[in-house]
């Protein structure tokens, strides 16, 4: 056993000496309260340790011993509808010890008594390797659990238990070599788990969200970063997409964030009911909840955490979105340490390898091919990440080195949120670089002119943005009205497309299908006001009609209906358009 | 659960009969003091200090290496030499004696009393670092505190269990706004209410002018005043809002009662916050600020907010001064992360005589819809806190407009949304010393949204029967 002793504390970092045979990233239990710490830094015999609770109390001389293994996040059924702190252990457990959150004390993750109803799939003599699923279990009303080999073991099967009711430790299963297959398995956090291959991403990530859906869309196994200062809706929208998100598991991480805003959640998805299937949001849901206030070295853990479960649930091949709100924390959390360590600091006092620990992490999303003997699972791990800028700029190191390696930069704006546009994405500086990738599915099951709308409407913003220009030098009335009903259509692309209100009732989910058909709605109204102007109809005439109004309904009509009306809608625009007389 | 465990204690451990005084002091630099060849020393415990002319002060431990001991005094190291000065090590992690009868009292930043009042007998002794609250025992914060603020309570409302900060500018009257909320503020049910007030680094004539508010309008026998002054020890400041929150909690969680905390300046606390960290020689992050004030600040800030099955609530008010009104410096912008929205004065309504400056614009209650609605504000106050948002921001547009074009270009829509702006800057933000109930500033609310063509109310429809001065003709228009 590695036991040593303190011999200096400075605020969440902790020397031990005496430590001799220890590896980097061990887990330490740290004074007489067993306080859980991690080795990162190893010189001679003495171990610097980041210590993952309130360092408060403790002594030069207290006892230091090393548990000779990393950090490990237990998986297994159970998981889902769960909410852990920074190092899985779960609230609702480390509550009956009192409101506040205390020291020194160890949870299990999963429940050790609850029995889970087990369907065995593997037979006695198969050969199994590393990700093969030899049985199931429904975990919440709508998830299947597959109870799978662990990656690094494989072998013939001596024994399998029966189908029945069996707890999170009993081995459902047996090798001829002895190795016993638990429905539970450890997996160290900082270590991505293995997949067979990567696959391109080419299945959208729809999330009902008409500005992300239908002009800056994301695949599914890609990833995609939420810049945005205070007050412009990270969270809202991070939550909006954990909500209405096409996918099977939502991994939520909260990360050096809002304790309110974390018990609204709380509250907020046991309540909810998962579009797709009725069941509760939350039985498909893991929350992972480092607060603020909470110890910062858990919060440069909770990520990996998250990660981790993310990754368990892709494996079983499933579809999983990773929600890590917000970055910015953790790359605090690892300045903060660093600075303690006395490393050379690198750009506003963030450690030099701030960027390689980012690129490392958001390389943990993807679509896979599992490891194991089947071809047909296929996995995908979505990841967005929202960032905080300091002071909202945008050059500053998180938010920049986030941009290198994600594939996607929805903007929030400052001034938008300070007009009460919601989503306060801005649609001048976002952009995706999935596009190319997942056109051809919206194409096929959405419309074959989507992309062609699409771009017609980034182009009447974009031209909006220059006429803006020119308005505010010469006032409105100088254009002429070929311009100006570029003007009110981009408003009403603004208005009625892309804000959207996310507690609506009808608003806050909108379907690919009904996005297309907004923008077709918008788009037609333009062609035919563009070509009655050309006839020489005055652009009065033309905002007279009630159509505008019409259109400022669609979005909150519910979605069968519009999506019924729109086509007709169209049509008898143009005819009524075409038909104003000229005077 | 007993307020003891509700902080991390020292580990338990028998106290020795004779207790060690050292006199190894080995260096001295700004507000701290290296000890040598200390023993059994704890991180982050208190310390004791004999002056060479036999005068106290108190201390803390920020960093134990080896044998050698980091200690920050809190009322500065003046005086102190490396002979004579003695330091006892106190076995516990800084605390402060709470009872009931701290209402109506007033204490230095460290929580001793200073009024020359009778000493506090104290209920309990609790530690004032304050653990985080479990958020799975969390309560969602709930139901308003009316501030007698139009700009808050009827476009930015204050929530039990919030924080929400005030971002000023120096000259602009954050402190006397500060002193009117004080005065004013209430909440609805008639439950008991309590403020508790903790000033750092303000100056004699501010302090002075808070005294003369609580004393001449009665309400100090509802305040527990915390008081660390400009010539006070800067670190002492460190302190002073960790002792105001462990008795907010004291009287929220263990007496039932709602409690509002309003700080003020954050921006010297974290002035005091950068001092100790420069002679620490930490390694700086923006501005010189250290890479930890987002996760000290949030120490503070996260101690608002309700727990499941009790019925008190801390709610905070923090007031803090923008540096050259910049909203982008370290000190409002982490701020701004951690609480539930911002209140921002502005200079230039200042410059126009609007009391209070507030500019409702980027402003922002995050948990506004959690406060108010049917049963707890009324029914019309979401839509009618939209409608004057956007009508508001629409005058303010058109305003530059004007200086353009000149007014005469303007339709007679645009010039109904000018004069809004106009009314709105006057009646609803400027209202002055007055103190409004929530009726009235809906009721103006509607008196100004009377000025507008009816058509533009889209938000409000739904409401304008029963709440629009001139509804008759409003129905007979449609």
């Amino acid at each position: 056993m590695i036991a040593g002793t303190i011999s200096k504390i400075t605020g969440p970092v902790a020397v031990a000496s005496g430590m001799t045979g220890s590896k980097m990233y061990d887990i330490v239990r740290v004074g007489n309260e067993g306080l859980m710490g991690e080795i990162i830094r190893l010189e001679g015999d003495r171990s610097t340790i980041q210590v993952y609770e309130d360092t408060s109390g403790l002594k030069v001389g207290d006892p230091v011993e090393s548990t000779e293994g990393p950090l490990l996040v237990e998986l297994g059924p159970g998981l889902l509808s769960s909410i852990y702190d920074g190092v899985q252990r779960p609230l609702p457990v480390v509550a009956q010890s009192g409101d506040y959150i205390q020291r020194g004390t160890v949870a299990s993750a999963l429940d050790r008594e609850k029995l889970w109803d087990f369907t065995p799939i593997a037979t006695v003599g198969q050969e199994v390797v590393g990700g093969d699923v030899i049985g199931s279990t429904p975990e919440g009303q709508t998830i299947i659990h597959k109870v799978m080999v662990p990656p690094d073991v494989k072998g013939k099967i001596k024994k399998v238990v029966p189908a029945g009711r069996y707890n999170v430790d009993t081995a459902v299963a047996q090798l001829e070599d002895g190795t016993e297959i638990k429905m539970s398995q450890w997996w160290p956090v900082r270590q991505g788990r293995p997949y067979e291959r990567k696959l391109d991403p080419t299945h959208p990530f729809t999330t009902g969200t008409r500005i992300l859906d239908t002009f800056f869309p994301i695949a599914m196994g890609g990833n995609a970063i939420i810049p945005g200062g205070f007050g412009t809706g990270k969270t809202v929208t991070q939550q909006s997409l954990a909500k209405w998100a096409d996918v099977d598991i939502i991994v939520y991480v909260g990360c050096g964030e809002r304790g309110n805003e974390m018990t609204e959640v709380l509250v907020e998805f046991p309540e909810l009911e998962d579009p797709r299937t009725g069941a509760p949001l939350m039985d498909r849901t893991v929350l992972v909840a480092n607060t603020s206030n909470m110890p910062v070295a858990a919060r440069e853990a909770s990520i990996y955490v998250g990660a981790t479960l993310a990754e368990f649930y892709r494996d079983m091949g499933y579809s999983v979105a990773m929600m890590a709100d917000s970055t910015s924390r953790w790359g605090e959390a690892l300045r903060e340490v660093s600075g303690r360590l006395e490393e050379m600091p690198g750009e506003e006092g963030y450690p030099a390898y701030l960027a390689t620990r980012l690129a490392a992490f958001y390389e943990r999303s993807g679509r896979v091919r599992p490891i194991g003997s089947d071809d047909e699972r296929v996995g995908s791990v979505t990841m967005v990440g929202a960032v905080s800028p300091a002071g909202g700029d945008m050059s500053e190191p998180m938010t920049q080195n986030s941009l290198r390696v994600s594939g996607a930069f929805w903007a929030l704006d400052t001034s938008l949120a300070q007009r009460r546009h919601f989503p306060a994405i801005s649609w001048t500086k976002s952009y995706t670089l999935f596009l190319g990738q997942v056109s051809g599915w919206y194409e096929e099951n959405v419309a074959s002119d989507w992309h062609v709308l699409r771009d017609q409407a980034m182009s009447i913003l974009q031209k909006e943005t220059e006429l803006q220009e020119i308005v505010q030098l010469v006032g409105p009335d100088a254009l002429p009205e070929s311009e100006k009903i570029i003007l009110e259509v981009a408003r009403m692309l603004r208005e009625d497309f892309l804000q959207q209100f996310a507690f609506h009732e009808i608003d806050a989910y909108c379907p690919p299908k009904k996005q297309y058909l907004i923008l077709k709605a918008i788009l037609s109204f333009h062609e035919a006001a563009a070509s009655a102007l050309n006839r020489g109809v005055s652009l009065r005439q033309i905002l007279e009609m009630p159509f505008r109004d019409e259109i400022s309904m669609l979005k909150t009509t519910p979605h069968e209906e519009a999506m019924e009306a729109i086509p007709g809608f169209c049509t008898r625009v143009a005819e009524e358009i075409a038909g104003i007389e000229v005077y | 659960m007993t307020p003891e465990t509700m902080t991390p204690p020292m580990a338990p451990k028998a106290r020795p009969l004779v207790s060690t005084d050292y006199r190894t002091l080995s260096y001295v630099t700004g507000p701290l003091i290296f000890v040598e060849n200390v023993h059994d020393v704890a991180y982050d415990e208190m310390v004791a200090i004999r002056m060479p002319d036999a005068s106290r002060r108190s201390g803390q431990v920020l960093e134990v290496s080896g044998t050698t001991a980091v200690i920050q005094v809190f009322e500065g190291t003046r005086g102190i030499d490396v002979d004579a000065t003695e330091v006892r090590f106190l076995e516990e992690v800084a605390r402060i004696d709470v009872s009931p009868d701290l209402l109506g009292r007033v204490l230095n930043g460290t929580g001793a009393p200073i009024d020359g009042g009778a000493p506090i007998i104290p209920e309990r002794r609790l530690s004032m670092t304050g653990a985080p609250i479990n958020p799975y025992t969390r309560e969602k914060p709930a139901d308003f505190i009316e501030t007698g603020i139009s700009a808050i309570d009827g476009l930015n409302t204050l929530v039990r269990g919030q924080k929400l900060p005030i971002f000023s500018g120096s000259g602009l009257p954050a402190n006397e706004l500060a002193a009117q909320i004080i005065r004013q503020a209430r909440v609805k049910s008639g439950e008991d209410f309590a403020i508790v007030f903790g000033a750092m680094g303000i100056t004699h004539r501010e302090s002075a002018y808070f005294m003369n508010q609580f004393e001449s309008t009665g309400a100090l026998e509802r305040v527990v005043f915390f008081l660390n002054l400009a010539d006070d020890p800067t670190v002492e400041r460190l302190l002073t809002p960790k002792a105001a929150l462990t008795v907010a909690e004291y009287l929220a969680f263990e007496k039932d009662m709602q409690v509002l905390v309003v700080l003020s300046d954050m921006t010297n606390y974290c002035e005091a916050l950068r001092e100790v960290s420069t002679a620490r020689e930490e390694v700086p992050g923006r501005r010189g600020y250290p890479g930890y004030m987002y996760t000290d600040l949030s120490m503070i800030y996260e101690r608002a907010g309700r727990i499941k099955g009790r019925k008190g609530s801390v709610t905070q008010l923090p007031i803090l001064t923008m540096p050259d009104d910049d909203i982008t410096h370290p000190i409002p912008d982490l701020t701004g992360y951690i609480t539930e929205g911002q209140i921002v004065l502005s200079r230039q309504l200042h410059r126009r005589a609007v009391y209070p400056p507030i500019d409702v614009l980027p402003c922002l209650s995050r948990l506004m819809n959690l406060g108010i609605g049917e049963g707890k504000t009324r029914e019309d106050h979401r839509e009618v806190a939209n409608q004057l948002y956007a009508a508001y921001a629409q005058g303010r547009d058109l305003r530059k407009l004007v200086a353009i074009v000149g007014e005469e270009a303007l339709s007679d829509n645009d010039r109904s949304y000018l004069r809004f702006a106009d009314e709105f800057e006057k009646r609803i933000v400027g209202q002055g010393e007055e103190g409004r109930t929530i009726e009235d500033t809906l009721a103006i609310s509607w008196e100004l949204m009377a000025g507008l063509p009816m058509g533009e109310l889209k938000r409000v429809r739904d409401f304008i029967d029963k709440y629009h001065p001139n509804a008759e003709q409003a129905s007979d228009e449609a």
